[in-house]
C-alpha cells in the first residue's frame, strides 16, 4: 500500500494537481509515526509511511492546511473521511484545498497493547497478513492483529469512506458494530459503581489537554477551559470537581459533532476511556433523536441546534436504565 | 415548627426563565404560597440561556440540587429556545447520572407564568427529594464546602 | 551492603511505613503504575517506570500556597501550610534520581522555594536500579548509569533478593531502622544485575544518541530552519510537560471559593497558548516559538545557566507518550548539526 500511495501522490505532485501531501512520517522506532507534511517526491520517498501504526488521525491538521492554501493531498482511512466531513459541515475545512484519495483500512495496532502484552525493548515490528512480529532486545513475541488492534478499531463503525475523491484499496460498508457494549455495561451498573468507575478513570488525568487538543471537533479558536475572562479556565484540576467538570464539559461540547474517531481515547497518556463518554452521547441521542451519524452527511442538522416537538423530557433520565 | 439544628436544609439553584417561570415564582409569592425559603432563584432570559457549565458550577458553589424551570414547550417567549434547552439538559442530566451522580438532583419543570401553584409544589417536591439525597457530595468542590 | 528476600519485601515495606509514610510505584487500573502509598496489600509494580514521574511527591501538580478571607476592608492572610511528615518514596529509577538535581538547581538556588525544599528536606530517596531497559530509554545520552542509581538509599533487584546501599546520612538512619529485616552481604553482590542492565543498554536503539551538539554558547540553532518543519505535528498538549520529571515551570492562580481566596500553584506548560501570560499578552505567539521554547531551554539555556548540565534525563515519557510521536530525541537527531 505505501508504494502505491507514495506512486500516485509523486504523480500527482509531479502534474500540479497538487501542492503537497499530508500523510504519516516514520518515526525513531518503528510505531512512533508522526502526522506530516510532503513536499516533493524525494521526501515522500525517504519519510512517508503506511502501516499498522498510523493510527493519528489527520483531519484536524487540514483546518491548518486550508488556511494556507493551495491544493493539498490528503491520505483518508474511512473513520477520518467521517471527520473531514464534520469539519467541512463546520466550515473548519474549505472542500476545494483537498484532494483526497481515501485509503482501505482494516484497522490500527496499538503500541500500548503490545506492551501491556509485556513487550519492551522493541527493536522493530513486522506484520505479515493477521500476524504481527515483535522483535525486542529480550528475544521476538509473536501476536495476532486482534491482540494489538487498537480498541477503537475492534469496535470500528464504518470501513465506508464518506468522501473522497479517488479511493486506493475497497471501500467497506457501514458495519454493525459493538460500540455501544461497554457503555451499557455501565448503564447497567448501580449508581454507586458507576460512581466509583468513573472516579478511577477520571482520577488518573493530568489534564495535559491532548484529548481536546487532538479532537476533530474541538476546533474552537480559544477553548473555554484557556480563557481566563470565561471564569471556567484551570489549567490542572485542583479538586476532583474539576476533573469530572473538564470532562463532562469536553464530551459535552462535542456532543452531536463527534464522529466517534476515537482519537481522545488514543491519546490520552493516562489511558483513561474517554470515547465511553462521548459514545454515552452518541447512544442517547440516537436513542431518544433518532439514529444519527456526525459526518455522514455534510448537509444535516446536528442532533444539539435541532428540535421536535415532541422530545422526551429531560424526566426520562429519571425513567431509564439503572438509578 | 421547631427547628431541630441539625436537620438537613438542602441549598437548591432554580434558575427561571424570565417570561413564563420567574413570572410563575412572582405569582407564588403575591398568593402568599408557601415553599422552602432554600431556594435561590437566578432568572435567566430563557431557560436555553443555561449553559451546562452553570448548573455544574451551582453544583461546584454547593448547591444540593439545581432546576431549570422554562415556558412549556410551544410557549417560548423566543418561539424554540426551551426546545433546544430540553434536548441540552437531556443529555446533560443523562450524563451525571452516567458519572454516578444522583438523578434527583436535577429537574427541568415547565412552569408558566399562571402557574404560580404549580411553582410552589413543583419546589416543596423538589426541595423534599433533594433532602432525603442529603447533601451533594459526588459533585462538590472541597475548596468550597468546608470554609 | 544489605540483602533482603524479595519474599519478605512486603515485610520490609510494612516496616518502613510504620515510621514513616512509603511511596512505590503500584499498578492501577490502566495497567500503569503510580507512586502510591503504601499499605498493606499494596503490590510493587513490575513495570520500568511510572507513567507520572516522581517530582510530584516534590513538586506536586498542585499545592496550596495560601488562603486569604476579607471583612469589609480587613485583609487576613493565613498560612495554610501543614507539617510536613516524613516520608520515603521507594523505586524511583536512575533517571528519576537524577531529575531531582536538575529540580534542586531551579528551586534551591536563591531564592530558595520553601515548599519544595520543605518535600526534599522530608523525603527519603530509595531508588531502584532498572532490570529490563526500553527501547525509549536514553539515559546513558546524559551520563546516567541506570545500573547504578543515585539518592539516599540505591536498591537492586535480582530474581530472589532486593540489595541495599546507603549513600547518605538520611538512608544510613533508614537502614539502621531497617536492620533487623535485612542480612549484610557482599559489597559486590549487585555486580551480576548491573552487568546485565549496562549490557542491554548498549543493544538499545537510543544508546549512542549524544547531546553533545548542543553546547552553551550555541544559540544559532534558535534560528534553524528546522524549526518550522519541526513543531508542525506538534497539537500544543501538556502530555511531555507533565510527564516529564524535569519540567519545573509552574502557574500561579486565585480559586474564589466564595468565602475567601484560595492561593495555589499549579503545573504549566510552555506549550499552551497561555503560558507566561502577562497584561501585554504573551511573548510566544505562535506554536513553533511555544514549541522551540520547551526544546531551547532544555538542551541550550538550561546547560548554559547551570554548568552545562542538560535538562533531560532521558527518561523516555515524552517519546512513549506524545500523541503525535514528536519529541525530544527527534528534534536532538534533526538539529543536532545544526548546532556547531
Amino acid at each position: 500500500m505505501r508504494e502505491q500511495m507514495i506512486s500516485r501522490a509523486c504523480e500527482l505532485l509531479a502534474n500540479g494537481s497538487v501542492d503537497r501531501v499530508i500523510g504519516w512520517e516514520r518515526g525513531e522506532f518503528v510505531y512512533d509515526v508522526t502526522p506530516a507534511v510532503f513536499n516533493d517526491a524525494e521526501d515522500l520517498k525517504s519519510r512517508f509511511v503506511f502501516d499498522l501504526f498510523c493510527g493519528a488521525n489527520l483531519s484536524k491538521y487540514l483546518v491548518s492546511e486550508t488556511a494556507k492554501g493551495g491544493k493539498v493531498l490528503a491520505f483518508l482511512k474511512p473513520c477520518d473521511t467521517y471527520s473531514f466531513n464534520q469539519l467541512l459541515a463546520e466550515h473548519r475545512v474549505k472542500r476545494e484545498n483537498f484532494y483526497i484519495i481515501g485509503v482501505e483500512c482494516n484497522g490500527m495496532a496499538d503500541i500500548n497493547r503490545i506492551r501491556e502484552a509485556g513487550a519492551s525493548g522493541i527493536k522493530s515490528i513486522s506484520s505479515a497478513g493477521d500476524k504481527v512480529t515483535v522483535s525486542t532486545v529480550y528475544g521476538d513475541r509473536e501476536f495476532t492483529l486482534s491482540d494489538v488492534i487498537a480498541e477503537r478499531c475492534s469496535s470500528c463503525k464504518s470501513r465506508h469512506h464518506v468522501v473522497y475523491d479517488e479511493l486506493m484499496g475497497k471501500d467497506g460498508e457501514v458495519l454493525d458494530s459493538n460500540r455501544f457494549d461497554m457503555v451499557e455495561k455501565l448503564e447497567k451498573m448501580t449508581p454507586d459503581e458507576r460512581f466509583e468507575f468513573w472516579r478511577g478513570e477520571l482520577s488518573r488525568c493530568i489534564r495535559c489537554n491532548a484529548c481536546r487538543n487532538v479532537c476533530p471537533a474541538c476546533t474552537c479558536e480559544k477553548c473555554i477551559f484557556d480563557n481566563a475572562s470565561s471564569g471556567f479556565e484551570n489549567k490542572a484540576a485542583a479538586d476532583t470537581f474539576e476533573e469530572n467538570m473538564f470532562h463532562i464539559i469536553r464530551a459535552f461540547h462535542v456532543a452531536g459533532r463527534c464522529t466517534d474517531c476515537g482519537e481522545c481515547s488514543r491519546v490520552c497518556p493516562a489511558h483513561i476511556p474517554l470515547h465511553l463518554l462521548n459514545r454515552k452521547f452518541i447512544k442517547d441521542i440516537n436513542e431518544l433523536y433518532g439514529d444519527y451519524q456526525a459526518g455522514a452527511e455534510v448537509n444535516e442538522r446536528g442532533p444539539l441546534v435541532n428540535f421536535t416537538q415532541d422530545d422526551a423530557n429531560p424526566s426520562i433520565v429519571n425513567e431509564r436504565g439503572n438509578g | 415548627m421547631p427547628m431541630n439544628e441539625n436537620e438537613f436544609k438542602p441549598k437548591i439553584v432554580a434558575f427561571c426563565c424570565n417570561w413564563c417561570s420567574y413570572a410563575g415564582a412572582d405569582l407564588a409569592g403575591t398568593n402568599r404560597l408557601q415553599y422552602p425559603a432554600d431556594i435561590k432563584i437566578i432568572r435567566v432570559p430563557c431557560s436555553c440561556r443555561v449553559n451546562p457549565l452553570f448548573v455544574l458550577r451551582a453544583f461546584q458553589r454547593g448547591a444540593d440540587g439545581v432546576i431549570i424551570c422554562g415556558c412549556h414547550p410551544g410557549d417560548c417567549h423566543y418561539t424554540t429556545g426551551n426546545y433546544y434547552a430540553r434536548r441540552r439538559m437531556t443529555l446533560l442530566f443523562s450524563m451525571l447520572d452516567y458519572l454516578g451522580i444522583e438523578r434527583g438532583r436535577t429537574r427541568v419543570e415547565w412552569v408558566s407564568a399562571a402557574e404560580g401553584n404549580k411553582f410552589a409544589e413543583t419546589m416543596n417536591d423538589f426541595v423534599s427529594t433533594v433532602t432525603k439525597l442529603g447533601e451533594n457530595k459526588r459533585l462538590e468542590d472541597l475548596r468550597c464546602a468546608n470554609k | 551492603m544489605y540483602r533482603i528476600s524479595l519474599d519478605s519485601i512486603d515485610n520490609l515495606f510494612a516496616a518502613i511505613s510504620a515510621v514513616e509514610k512509603l511511596y512505590i510505584p503500584a499498578d492501577r487500573e490502566d495497567g500503569q503504575s503510580y507512586f502510591t502509598e503504601w499499605k498493606e496489600g499494596v503490590k510493587l509494580s513490575d513495570n520500568l517506570n511510572t507513567f507520572r514521574s516522581a517530582k510530584g511527591l516534590f513538586f506536586p501538580q498542585v499545592q496550596d500556597l495560601v488562603s486569604f478571607r476579607t471583612e469589609g476592608k480587613k485583609i487576613e492572610v493565613i498560612d495554610t501550610r501543614k507539617e510536613t511528615e516524613d516520608f520515603v518514596v521507594f523505586g524511583v529509577r536512575a533517571c528519576d534520581a537524577a531529575s531531582f538535581g536538575i529540580l534542586d538547581r531551579v528551586f534551591l538556588s536563591d531564592p530558595v522555594d520553601s515548599y519544595y525544599k520543605t518535600n526534599r528536606d522530608h523525603g527519603t530517596v530509595m531508588t531502584l536500579a532498572c532490570n529490563r531497559p526500553d527501547e525509549t530509554c536514553f539515559c546513558t545520552s546524559f551520563g546516567i548509569d541506570p545500573s547504578d542509581p543515585a539518592g539516599d538509599i540505591s536498591c537492586w533487584k535480582d530474581k530472589e533478593n532486593l540489595y541495599l546501599k546507603s549513600l547518605t546520612e538520611k538512608g544510613e538512619k533508614l537502614v539502621y531502622a531497617l536492620k533487623d529485616l535485612l542480612t549484610e552481604c557482599d559489597e559486590n553482590a549487585a555486580d551480576t544485575v548491573k552487568a546485565e542492565v549496562k549490557a542491554v543498554m548498549n543493544e538499545l536503539p537510543l544508546s549512542n544518541l549524544k547531546p553533545d551538539d548542543f553546547t552553551g554558547e550555541q544559540l544559532s540553532v534558535f534560528n534553524s530552519e528546522k524549526w518550522k518543519e519541526l513543531y508542525r505535528s506538534c497539537i500544543g498538549c501538556g502530555t511531555c510537560t507533565f510527564v516529564c520529571p524535569t519540567c519545573q515551570c509552574y502557574d500561579i492562580k486565585d480559586f474564589n471559593t466564595g468565602k475567601g481566596i484560595e492561593r495555589f500553584r499549579c503545573w504549566d506548560s510552555c506549550m499552551y497558548s497561555d503560558f507566561t501570560m502577562m497584561a501585554s499578552g504573551t511573548p510566544r505567539l505562535t506554536q513553533l516559538e511555544r514549541f522551540r521554547q520547551r526544546f531551547m531551554h532544555k538542551l541550550v539555556y538550561f546547560p548554559m545557566n547551570n554548568d552545562g548540565v542538560y535538562g533531560c534525563v532521558g527518561c523516555g515519557r515524552c517519546l512513549r507518550k506524545c500523541p503525535v510521536s514528536m519529541n525530544i530525541v527527534k528534534v536532538m537527531k534533526s538539529l543536532g548539526g545544526d548546532a556547531k
